[in-house]
């Protein structure tokens, strides 16, 4: 039980913003800034980029990046097709997946932690279980696996990425639901005769979704590594789509000579995966300081 | 405690018998043919059947199920299609290059990651601290290849000071004793194989270990943070102890028991992140031999593999919970 004291009764839920510390805000709105650009090239990348991606120009080979107003502005790769035309097309794989895989296992972790959380008894274990075996490979390995067998393609990399992330959801959102149910305002639907499902529905996921939506900022950078790592391994999506990963892939052997073909693809990971960071711990500090979380981790 | 671990250790059971099953079944329900794979575009029928009967493909599943779990348990994989070795030795002969890897990366995370963590938490908000942040950040949001194709860039291409890839230069080192070369080298006085062991596995270790660098400067910070406001430490600085002192000796120590969780942790995920540099760096350990088995559909390789890589996981989470224990004398199981 809270005690009240003046100031809680005066200032019941004190502005958490104007608490913070002003840089937080600099790292907040860099973030939603970066975010916002990947957003915006991931849509309307096609219309923006000079070059089709995947047209090949032999003549303009390992040209080096020519600078603002020339034709090729981060220079061509070993194909001689435009760097900067397949990093914003990259923009678009990485979105679609990013967002996918957030989404398919909010969806997933969010409603299994709940029901877990609020039947608790013989579904709780069987969900607990699932999530003990699912938790148990290392991350990125289930999602090697799984792609390496169900073979290259947009679907099964959401498919394999949503396969681990769905837990962290799950977990954190069980332990709230555990103790949601026994709040005053769910006793209360109880005792007005609303079944299982409204108070799920309607009172026990309405107060978890400022939670889930700091995992889900952690979800999307990790999401973003891992498609990349699995495109770089080629077991992502397949080569003719242009992502940041089999571009880095492409790039490999062309390290020692062509310093602009891994530079730019990474950076683009690499700021945008920041981006996603500096967002998320700034959301998590606004919306739900008792989350602590290390980082994008899995 | 030790009834608890032992429960723990046996709760575990279930769980590795279950992953065997999803293992299986992925593999299984795979497009693709290992046999065609292996014998080439032109074989006969009676050549496949021949080679199906010879690794048993040709049984049901569940009987193929019952005799993998029954070998696996007894740490028999059966053998590589690949390399026509018992599964178990080729991983044996690639295992001390990863753990020697990972051991590195663990190592430069934790040397760099908890002073400066000690210091951002020590004085929140000062430049030092928005410093540390940043760079636990930064460490976060690397995408650990990329990390090592620059480095490859920068310090082997453009600089030329270190090897871009393998364990060591060919006829430096000398003969295997634990397989772990650096070990190796100065058990035998062989420095300048050691110095060449080193300069071989400098990039990928920092590589491998920038993520848990930033998780590990982000926790300390926090744990840090935490452990300030505790009265043990106004205590340790009202009986006159140096700033110095409370730092390192009451908070430090005391903010060590989540990092310790964290490094128990991310070691999955340095697992995991080890297929994708051993990969970069051309090291000859069990993650670029994964990759190697799963472009040739080598089945019992794949299969030892990946449960060589969930058991050691499954292990690290156990001996973790036990120092966990050990660490917190306010921990009773």
């Amino acid at each position: 039980m809270q005690s009240l004291t003046l100031e809680s009764v005066t200032d019941p839920r004190p502005d958490r913003l104007v608490r913070l510390r002003p840089w937080l805000h600099v790292k907040g709105c860099t973030g939603g800034l970066i975010v916002l650009g990947f957003i915006v090239l991931g849509i309307f990348g096609p219309v923006l980029a000079p070059f089709d991606p995947n047209k090949q120009e032999l003549t303009a080979m390992l040209k080096q990046p020519q600078g603002v107003g020339a034709a090729h502005v981060l220079g061509t790769d070993n194909l001689g097709r435009d760097i900067f035309s397949r990093v914003i097309h990259g923009a678009r794989v990485s979105l679609l997946v990013a967002f996918a895989v957030v989404f398919v296992s909010g969806l997933i972790g969010v409603s299994l932690g709940s029901i877990s959380g609020y039947f608790g008894g013989k579904v709780d274990f069987v969900i607990q279980k699932l999530v003990e075996v699912v938790w148990a490979f290392p991350p990125l390995l289930l999602g090697i696996t799984i792609m390496a067998f169900l073979g290259q393609g947009l679907f099964n990399l959401i498919l394999a990425l949503v396969a681990q992330r769905w837990i962290p959801y799950c977990r954190v959102v069980r332990g709230q639901a555990l103790s949601l149910r026994e709040r005053e305002f769910v006793v209360a639907a109880q005792c007005l005769g609303a079944n299982k499902t409204q108070i799920i529905l309607r009172h026990i996921i309405p107060n978890l979704i400022q939670t889930s939506l700091v995992i889900g900022t952690f979800a999307m950078a990790s999401s973003i590594i891992a498609e990349a790592s699995l495109s770089f391994l080629g077991v992502g999506v397949p080569p003719e789509i242009p992502t940041w990963g089999t571009m880095l892939a492409d790039a490999r052997i062309y390290i020692s000579t062509a310093w602009w073909l891994p530079l730019f693809p990474g950076l683009c990971i690499f700021i945008t995966v920041l981006g996603i960071n500096l967002l998320g711990d700034a959301l998590r500090d606004i919306l739900d300081p008792r989350l602590k979380r290390a980082g994008a981790g899995h | 405690m030790t009834t608890y671990l032992a429960q723990r250790a046996l709760g575990t059971i279930p769980v590795l018998l279950l992953i065997s099953l999803i293992v299986f079944l992925l593999i299984h329900a795979a497009p693709g043919d290992p046999t065609l794979l292996l014998l080439g575009e032109e074989t006969n029928a009676a050549e496949v059947a021949k080679a199906k009967a010879h690794w048993g493909l040709d049984r049901p599943l569940h009987v193929q199920y019952v005799r993998f779990v029954a070998s696996a348990a007894s740490g028999e994989f059966g053998k590589s299609f690949k390399y026509g070795d018992p599964v178990i030795d080729v991983i044996k002969t690639r295992l001390p290059a990863t753990v020697e890897l990972a051991i590195f990366s663990i190592i430069i995370a934790t040397f760099l990651a908890i002073p400066l963590g000690v210091w951002a938490g020590s004085k929140p908000n000062s430049w030092l601290d928005n410093l540390g942040t940043t760079f636990g950040l930064f460490g976060i949001s690397m995408p650990s290849f990329w990390l090592a194709i620059m480095l490859i860039l920068v310090l082997a291409g453009i600089l030329n000071i270190l090897p871009t890839s393998g364990r060591s230069t060919y006829g430096v080192a000398g003969p295997e004793i634990t397989g772990f070369y650096l070990l190796d080298s100065v058990m035998q006085k062989n420095w300048q194989a050691a110095r060449d062991a080193l300069t071989h596995i400098f990039m990928p270790a920092l590589a491998l270990g920038v993520n848990m660098l930033g998780i590990l400067m982000r926790v300390t910070r926090s744990a840090v943070l935490e452990v300030m406001n505790e009265e043990y430490v106004v205590t340790a600085r009202a009986k006159g102890l140096a700033e110095r002192n409370v730092i390192w000796r009451h908070v430090t120590s005391n903010a060590l028991i989540p990092v310790i969780t964290v490094v128990g942790l991310e070691l999955g995920t340095l697992l995991s992140g080890s297929i994708i540099v051993e990969t970069v760096f051309a090291w000859p350990g069990s993650g670029s031999l994964l990759i190697t088995a799963l472009n040739s559909r080598d089945y019992p390789l794949v299969t030892g593999l990946v449960m060589t890589y969930t058991v050691a996981f499954v292990i690290i989470n156990l001996v973790i919970d036990g120092l966990y224990a050990v660490l917190d004398p306010r921990i009773r199981y």
